[in-house]
């Protein structure tokens, strides 16, 4: 499903070299829920952005479903993105002047669904999240809550390979943390791969695999 | 169809900045539309006036008669002899006072042949015209002009009074239209017609020699042959001598006007585009803040899978919306406008209205301006880097 071989990343700050991702290998299988942990500047960020293709490695190599992901436009990225990774994010990022349903609908039409079966999976989608009957809401007239419910109706939508979470209750309280981790197992045992990556323990022990991240090493925390 | 809803949403959600970044391209189209709409109506108002002095006269001025001058008598034998000229007749004027009982009035005499009736395209209301039998025995009589019979006489109705003009009786045997040109507006004297040869005994200033005549083509001849047959009798009568006189007619004038219409509507028109340039560049201002402002939610659509090509077209389609609602709302400000100068200038001539032709260019050069302006700052927002738009603000 997702491979890692060696993958560096290094960032240029001023004259000093940064290196984010120091030859990570990481092996993520088809309907694995696999966490990743690390306190901050340890290189999570820099690992999910390559893992959701929206950056690429210096270094080493990174197969999604066996397709390698190196040296590719900017355009080809996003059709992968589009594809194949549903994103949810710490801070929701819901477009504000859409409704819940037409945020769900954004990666349908940038798919170029057609109309009808855009509704029909927006439905859907929004069924699976227990929000269908705030479709027509804004997300400012939502929960934190609801709003990373929609995040998840918009990352399941179009059906991707793999859903990645990046801290997905960072900003919400300990019950609707439990409410998104819920629904998150749900998705796993649907038969849908998940990486969460998060800095709290207890969030990351909700999955039946651990890898921990430091300094850009990748290590195995069996579980 | 959905990018036209989301470019249009986001127009509405800010319609303050929207209206005033409008405000450029509404004043530009406004002055383009309305500035060349106005040269166009006047012109066209001008040139029909011009054209219905008699939209086949000809006029000759003699200069050097070469010791032959010209006579009344050999106008009369043009006329039989070419069939290309229906009319002649020789035209000089004389200001004069004319008075009626009490009544006193500064006139212009003109002296004329029964043809002007016809070449000046003058319309009798009263009595007759001049006639041939007037011009031999240098009658005292005249025609006046409605304005000029109401004003000195007062009525129209004035077959038969005298009227003297310094000093001399003259006899009112007919009443024409009033002339509702332009000259006359700017003219305070009152109109009369009298035989040229009744003119030549009383004006000193008026002698035989003709120097300045009008002649009109004949049924079935155009003005251009008239005129070549004209310039024929005189080149013949004047030893060849082309300086000796000069013949112009209504449509050179015609096409002087339209010469000077449309270099004012290629001046105007640039001086107009150049306010749409500068409210382009405002929109192209506020696009690039708004690109900058929602750069997050261009980083969201990103991730979420929007191309380069989206993203490129959503922000164009935005700068160019801005620019046609700029447009169709100075289009319509415009209409009003040409409206209200028309209920004001209701009583002259001129009638003023939208030129569909002005309209559409200022449609496609708002499209373009939009597309152009647009472009610049849609590009930025496409090529903006997932990750970086996604952190940035937080």
């Amino acid at each position: 499903m997702i491979e890692l071989r060696d993958v560096s990343k290094i960032y240029k700050i001023g004259e000093e070299r940064v290196r984010a991702l120091d030859h990570a290998n990481l092996h993520v299988y088809p309907h694995e829920f696999v966490s990743v942990i690390g306190p901050s500047g340890s290189g999570k960020s820099t690992l999910m952005n390559i893992i959701g293709c929206l950056d690429t490695a210096d270094d080493g190599q990174y197969l999604l479903e066996g397709t390698p992901i190196e040296d590719y436009t900017e355009n080809e990225l996003a059709q992968i993105r589009s594809r194949k990774i549903g994103f949810v994010f710490q801070s929701f990022n819901l477009i504000p002047k859409l409704s819940a349903e037409e945020n769900v609908e954004l990666p349908l039409i940038y798919q170029k669904v057609r109309k009808n079966e855009r509704m029909k999976r927006v439905h859907e989608a929004l069924e699976r999240v227990g929000l269908e009957n705030r479709a027509k809401h804004q997300p400012t007239e939502l929960s934190g809550g609801q709003q990373q419910r929609v995040a998840i109706a918009r990352a399941l939508v179009t059906r991707p390979s793999l859903i990645l979470a990046d801290e997905p209750t960072g900003n919400l309280d300990s019950h609707t943390s439990r409410e998104i981790l819920g629904i998150l197992r749900e998705l796993h045992n649907q038969g849908n791969t998940i990486v969460l990556i998060t800095h709290d323990n207890d969030i990351a022990r909700q999955a039946k695999r651990i890898v921990h991240i430091l300094d850009g090493k990748l290590t195995e925390v069996t579980g | 169809m959905m990018a036209l809803k989301m470019a249009l949403r986001s127009i509405g959600a800010n319609k303050m900045r929207a209206g005033l970044t409008m405000l450029g391209i509404i004043i530009g189209v406004l002055a383009l539309v309305v500035l060349v709409s106005l040269v166009n109506s006047t012109t066209d108002s001008i040139t029909s006036e011009v054209s219905s002095l008699g939209s086949s006269l000809l006029t000759v001025l003699v200069k050097d008669d070469h010791g032959s001058p010209l006579k009344l008598d050999n106008l009369q034998s043009w006329i039989d002899e070419n069939p290309a000229i229906a009319a002649i007749s020789p035209y000089a004027s004389s200001n004069s006072t004319g008075k009626y009982g009490q009544e006193n009035a500064g006139f212009s005499l003109t002296g004329v042949t029964g043809d002007y009736l016809e070449i000046n395209g003058q319309k009798l209301v009263q009595g007759r015209y001049i006639n041939l039998a007037d011009v031999r025995n240098s009658s005292r009589v005249c025609v006046l002009d409605e304005t000029s019979a109401k004003d000195l006489i007062g009525f129209v109705d004035c077959i038969g009074e005298e009227v003297s003009f310094d000093g001399v009786k003259y006899k009112v045997i007919g009443v024409i239209e009033a002339e509702d040109s332009i000259a006359s507006f700017f003219s305070s004297s009152l109109n009369a017609y009298i035989p040229y040869s009744s003119l030549v005994r009383l004006s000193t200033s008026t002698g035989t020699a003709i120097t300045t005549l009008y002649a009109g083509p004949a049924d079935g001849y155009t003005v251009a042959q008239a005129e070549e047959s004209l310039k024929e009798l005189l080149l013949d009568r004047f030893d060849d001598d082309e300086d000796a006189f000069r013949i112009s007619s209504v449509n050179i004038i015609e096409e002087a006007m339209n010469k000077v219409s449309s270099a004012l509507t290629v001046l105007l028109g640039s001086i107009a585009a150049i306010s749409l340039i500068v409210g382009g560049i405002g929109i192209m201002n506020i696009m690039l803040v708004t690109v900058t402002e929602r750069t997050r939610e261009i980083g969201i659509r990103k991730a979420i899978g929007a191309s380069h090509r989206t993203i490129l077209v959503q922000f164009l389609i935005e700068a160019v919306m801005l620019c046609m609602m700029g447009c169709a709302l100075g289009i319509f400000f415009s209409w009003a406008i040409l409206q209200i100068v028309s209920i004001i200038t209701i009583d002259t001539s001129l009638s003023f209205h939208l030129q569909g032709n002005v309209v559409l260019w200022s449609v496609i050069f708002c499209f373009v301006i939009g597309l152009v302006f647009g472009l610049y700052p849609a590009n930025k927002a496409a090529k903006m880097k997932p990750i970086d738009a996604l952190h940035y603000g937080g």
